[in-house]
């Protein structure tokens, strides 16, 4: 019969319409600003910095090799290279970056100056409130801006920075390892220059 | 006293009238009569957008607007304001003297039609003795401004959607005017004042509707479908269309000539609803002859809002209808069961009362239905298509 479908409709909308009064689990809306759904952990959206220990400018893991700056499609990376050099958290000599900036209106998220960076030094944030009145200056990030502890990194992305220090800490054994062996060696075999050059350093 | 309320905007406006010079009088009672339904029937059109988002939303299992104001309510003024400071662009290649026009004539026309509307007793701008064909001369004036604007934007998706409009308001321009010649049998009158007055009598508590009588009931069935095509509302809004033409006649317009084009249809949706209700609803009369002291207007409105809570419900409920579908409707069911309910209205004036015209009439519209429900079905099946080219 024409118009039973439209009836099967009509009654469809009207269950809809006053269930929803009833039945509270129907409106599935989560009113933003007031409640907010928790972040599921392999949220991303654009690159940091991070930082070992307490002090930003000292335990920046960056070494400036410009890889992701290269590598980054839209080109959204700007590094200056530093001149000099100076000791990173583990105390070695490394350059750093003078300036580092990311334009996060042109950052694509596409997380591939992430996967390039052979040093752990870039990773990808999860803050997203970050409208500003300034469309060009406010949208460009300085180094200041984008460096994040590493406390931070593990709060936002527990496991992916486990995993992280992990493989940094056995990278770190590994090197000292090296080095001990090294200097056991050293020490070892020429037993009689040894003597002079132990000297000399005092 | 409760004739006194029911007449209180009557009285005024004569009390109004007594301080006014002879010379200005019927300038004054112009006015006097004009004022309140331009503020009424805005503030309808305000009241209803609020309420169709709404309820729209609960119909798809969400809030709907709820930030402006208690409950979202004055969401029409933040609208408003919107529309009224966002740039008017009229584009460069557009004639603009009919792009201006063409908003303007839309609301102008939907205006136009509320001066044989009675809103309540003795409440009509002007009681025309032929109220009803000056609404539908009128009302057709919608098309016009509609092809103007679409033809004006120099755009083809208005053009397309001006020419989808132009074929579907004409099309169902004429179920709806031969739905509503049944009533102007009956009535024996054009004049919506004689038209209402037939129907508020009673027998005992029932009332005289015209909807209460199997010709009238199909007459208004089908005048509210051939009303909601008129007014381009779900599921007949292919002139908008916005997955297919984006917006129709009026993508060019933006600012304030958008809100009009919006105002318009309202009114115009509420104008025909007006009109059913005052054919078909009894208009301002009671529904039951003991509920007569609630005054006249209120029962309009109620009505009014009751045929535009059901237009919602309408919308939140079908999709949209597509093109060929939509005219084999108006021309192989709605044309023919019109026409077939004049003769079924003729009938039953020519019967005498009784149960057996009842049983002859309703006879005659529901075979007639089922046929032409089973003729639009015909030659229609569902297999799976094969495209020649493609594999």
């Amino acid at each position: 019969m024409l118009g039973e479908g439209i009836l099967k409709g009509l009654t469809e909308t009207a269950r809809n319409f006053l269930g929803s009064y009833v039945n509270k689990d129907r409106l599935t809306t989560v009113q933003f600003p007031e409640e907010r759904l928790p972040q599921i952990e392999a949220t991303r959206d654009f690159p940091f910095l991070v930082y070992d220990g307490s002090d930003w400018q000292a335990g920046l893991r960056c070494v400036s090799c410009q890889i992701c700056e290269k590598e980054c499609p839209p080109k959204c990376i700007y590094i200056e290279k530093s001149k000099d050099k100076k000791p990173d958290v583990t105390g070695k000599l490394q350059f750093y970056p003078t300036t580092f900036d990311i334009d996060i209106s042109v950052c694509m998220s596409c997380q591939i100056c992430v996967e390039v960076c052979p040093f752990d030094a870039i990773k990808m944030n999860v803050e997203f409130e970050m409208s500003s009145e300034d469309r060009f200056g406010g949208l460009l990030l300085r180094k200041e801006q984008l460096a994040k502890s590493n406390e931070y990194y593990n709060k936002i992305h527990p496991t992916e920075a486990a995993a992280v220090d992990a493989a940094l800490a056995e990278e770190r054994a590994k090197v000292e390892a090296k080095a001990r062996q090294a200097a056991e060696a050293k020490a070892a075999t020429p037993a009689p220059v040894a003597a002079p050059v132990a000297g000399e350093t005092k | 006293m409760p004739e006194m309320i029911d007449q209180i905007f009557v009285l005024l406006k004569h009390w109004l009238m007594a301080y006014v010079p002879g010379t200005l009088q019927p300038i004054a009672s112009a006015v006097l009569s004009v004022v309140p339904v331009l503020i009424a029937f805005p503030l309808l059109f305000a009241i209803t957008t609020v309420l169709e988002r709404k309820g729209l939303g609960r119909m798809q299992n969400r809030y709907g607007p709820n930030r402006v104001g208690p409950f979202g309510i004055l969401q029409p003024m933040a609208d408003g304001i919107k529309s009224l400071t966002k740039e008017d662009i009229i584009p460069r290649t557009a004639d603009q003297a009919v792009h201006f026009l063409a908003p303007v004539m839309l609301v102008i026309a939907s205006f136009l039609v509320y001066a044989v509307l009675p809103i309540g007793k003795n409440m009509v701008i002007a009681n025309l003795n032929t109220g009803v064909l000056f609404f539908f001369a009128v009302g057709s004036m919608v098309e016009l401004s509609v092809f103007m604007a679409g033809w004006s934007s120099r755009s083809k998706y208005s053009l397309l959607g001006a020419m989808r409009a132009i074929a579907q308001m004409i099309s169902y321009e004429m179920p709806l005017v031969l739905a509503s010649v049944v009533v102007i049998m009956a009535a024996g009158s054009l004049s919506t004042v004689t038209i209402v007055n037939m129907q508020a009598s009673y027998t005992r508590i029932w009332p005289h509707w015209y909807v209460f009588t199997p010709w009238g009931l199909t007459g208004f069935v089908l005048f509210m479908i051939a009303a909601t095509a008129e007014s381009n509302r779900c599921p007949f809004d292919m002139p908008e269309g916005e997955s297919e033409i984006i917006a129709g006649y009026y993508i060019e317009y933006s600012g304030f000539k958008f809100a009009l084009f919006f105002l318009g249809e309202y009114l115009g949706m509420f104008a025909t609803s007006a009109m059913a209700i005052t054919l078909f609803l009894g208009g301002w009369a009671a529904p039951f002859s003991f509920l007569t002291w609630i005054p006249s207007y209120v029962w309009f409105f109620a009505k009014l809002l009751t045929i535009i809570m059901a237009f919602i419900w309408i919308r939140g409920t079908l999709p949209r209808l597509r093109m060929d579908q939509l005219m084999n409707f108006a021309w192989k069911f709605m044309l023919p069961l019109s026409l077939i309910n004049i003769v079924g209205a003729g009938v039953w004036h020519f019967m005498p009362a009784g149960f057996a015209r009842w049983l002859i009439v309703s006879l005659l519209v529901v075979v007639s239905c089922a046929l032409l429900s089973r003729g639009l079905r015909r030659g229609k099946s569902f297999y799976v298509r094969t495209y020649r080219f493609a594999s």
